[in-house]
């Protein structure tokens, strides 16, 4: 079983509309939108939920006020300022759930609450099972949601004997990537000619450098700016990380997107049809040869 | 008149939130724009600063000295983030994870732990040319936690001038901290399902946050818009300004220039969106 997961450094970039285009091409595989703070996948896919769970993993600190003395050693071990210095009670967007107060409280006025973290669905899309989830909004921990995410889609994926797993990223580098990237067979990155693009490509394949995870790129709207996209070609080979295609720029794909269509499948004939097609061929001879 | 503190954030990433935090920017005048998109800062690509001044952002981590650990297991069993972890006798610290919060120093009962400073990331200064007042937060390669950093950057608002501070897309942790004291946040989408479904969570969270916000529509598209205004007319927030979906910004923003300084008459249409946040945040003021 491969698994494969998409990222880009920079949001906007296409990720999600090739992970889609990508599933109907493949045809038989297990999908898993890991980018929980902003999911989107479902949107194209339009998955039939089998069942929902709620995951829990947030913990914030609850203060007992009968046993409270407002000694105030709560607001003077805590790191985040999550403590407000004249009422002691505490916030809880600052909370971290670290348990300090909690240990150090002498009247042991304070506990630590487990909190919901979001919901994770189990659904069923054309192509394939589909694992997905929605963080609750403020919350924290959205990196334990994601590794959940991705767990659940491999074991999905070994149940039904699955051979692929296509996972969904965020943007960024930081924790929910770093998740989403954990344990994976590939990266492909989606990017486009633009200077932040690139820049943003750069510091996301040196955190999977840092990770020694093998890489493939696409450049996304290519002819938007081909200067750019030509360093992009030169950079990508310095680094040794497979070009697999290049997508050009077009209005059909957002008239697609606005309709919910994938446009693989809508518009056969299309450049861009064409070009995610020639990107899964070479993505299919990099799984074959490792 | 009291200077304002803006945050331009969005649910989805690449909906251009760079584009109007740095053509707002220059539109105005005394202002100050901090780049609070730490994972990835963008500004930067477009304002060309000549960096003058840099701050590291330290933060906590364990540090365990073995000769005097008994392998009690205390402070493994009370770190909530997994960041300590046991390896036959010895205490392993993974410092990537650890949110700094100083627990385990506080419960070694036999001291064996002290804390070590670790670099988390980076504040950059720069005056630029277009007499913007820039600060970016940058977060190191490999490290998981931008909140600290986002912290230290907003320590360094200036409040003689009114703050643009450009946010992290999300709707977690380091879009929350860039957020949660502004007196006003900006809310940047696109006309696509996406752009919808994402503007739904900013705007369910600033709701939460109890922060008075209004919408940019970039790349509109008359015959898509109803997508968004649809939605903005049914929950009563305020559509500041549409950016017209032309090839011609895309190319702009992909060189890194703001279109501003190409088409200078949209100076007028930013600073129309300003005036119109403060008129908003003047009738809230009398009418509280």
């Amino acid at each position: 079983m491969k698994k494969i997961t998409v990222i880009s450094g920079k949001g906007g970039t296409g990720k999600t509309t090739v992970v889609s285009n990508l599933a109907y091409l493949a045809n038989d595989l297990v999908l898993a939108d890991c980018d929980v703070d902003a999911p989107n996948l479902h949107l194209l896919l339009n998955p039939e939920v089998n069942n929902a769970n709620v995951f829990k993993s947030n913990k914030l600190a609850i203060k007992d006020q009968d046993k409270c003395t407002d000694c105030g050693v709560c607001y003077d071990v805590c790191r985040f300022n999550a403590v407000d210095p004249v009422s002691y009670d505490i916030d809880k967007y600052k909370c971290e759930g670290c348990g300090v107060c909690v240990a150090m409280c002498p009247a042991d006025a304070l506990s630590l609450k487990l909190l919901d973290t979001g919901e994770i669905y189990n659904s069923t899309t054309k192509f394939g099972p589909m694992i997905h989830a929605r963080l609750k909004i403020g919350s924290d921990n959205s990196g334990k949601l994601v590794s959940e995410v991705r767990e659940k889609a491999v074991e999905t994926a070994e149940e039904k004997n699955k051979d692929l797993i296509l996972i969904d990223g965020s943007p960024g580098i930081g924790c929910p990537v770093i998740s989403s990237i954990t344990g994976v067979d590939l990266v492909l990155f989606v990017t486009e000619p633009s200077k932040s693009g690139f820049s943003d490509l750069k510091r996301v394949a040196k955190v999977i450098e840092h990770f020694n995870i093998p890489a493939l790129a696409v450049i996304n709207k290519y002819d938007i700016n081909k200067k750019i996209s030509q360093e992009i070609e030169v950079y990508l080979k310095e680094e040794d990380i497979e070009l697999v295609g290049k997508i050009s720029y077009s209005s059909d794909v957002v008239d697609n997107l606005r309709n919910a269509q994938l446009i693989v499948e809508q518009d056969k004939d299309n450049i861009v049809s064409k070009e995610i097609k020639e990107i899964w061929e070479n993505i299919q001879n990099r799984i074959n040869q490792n | 008149m009291k200077s304002l503190k803006i945050t331009v954030l969005s649910g989805k990433g690449g909906t251009g939130k760079t584009t109007v935090s740095v053509n707002m920017a220059l539109s105005l005048p005394n202002i100050q724009l901090l780049d609070a998109d730490v994972e990835e800062p963008n500004s930067q690509y477009f304002l060309h600063p000549n960096f003058d001044k840099e701050e590291q952002i330290f933060r906590k981590v364990p540090e365990i000295d073995q000769e005097t650990c008994t392998a009690c297991r205390k402070c493994v069993d009370f770190c909530e983030y997994n960041a300590l972890a046991m390896m036959l006798d010895e205490v392993l610290v993974f410092p990537e994870i650890c949110h700094s919060c100083g627990g385990c120093e506080k419960l070694c009962p036999v001291n064996a732990i002290t804390e070590v400073d670790r670099v988390l990331g980076v504040l950059k200064h720069a005056e630029t040319d277009y007499d913007v007042d820039f600060w970016q937060g940058e977060l190191n390669i490999g490290e998981e936690s931008s909140v600290p950093v986002i912290e230290g950057l907003k320590e360094k608002a200036d409040n003689q001038k009114d703050v643009i501070i450009d946010a992290q897309p999300g709707t977690t942790c380091p879009t929350i901290e860039a957020v949660v004291d502004s007196d006003y946040g900006i809310l940047v989408t696109e006309p696509t399902p996406f752009g919808l479904s994402d503007l739904k969570l900013a705007s369910e969270l600033m709701d939460e946050l109890q922060i008075p916000h209004g919408v940019i529509i970039n790349r509109a598209e008359e015959d898509s818009d109803y997508i968004i205004e649809n939605f903005c007319a049914e929950n009563n927030i305020d559509i500041l300004l549409k950016i017209p979906f032309k090839r011609e910004f895309a190319h702009l923003y992909s060189d890194g220039i703001p279109f501003v300084l190409e088409y200078p008459a949209w100076e007028k249409e930013f600073k129309a969106v300003f005036d119109k946040i403060r008129g908003v945040l003047n009738e809230k003021n009398y009418s509280n």
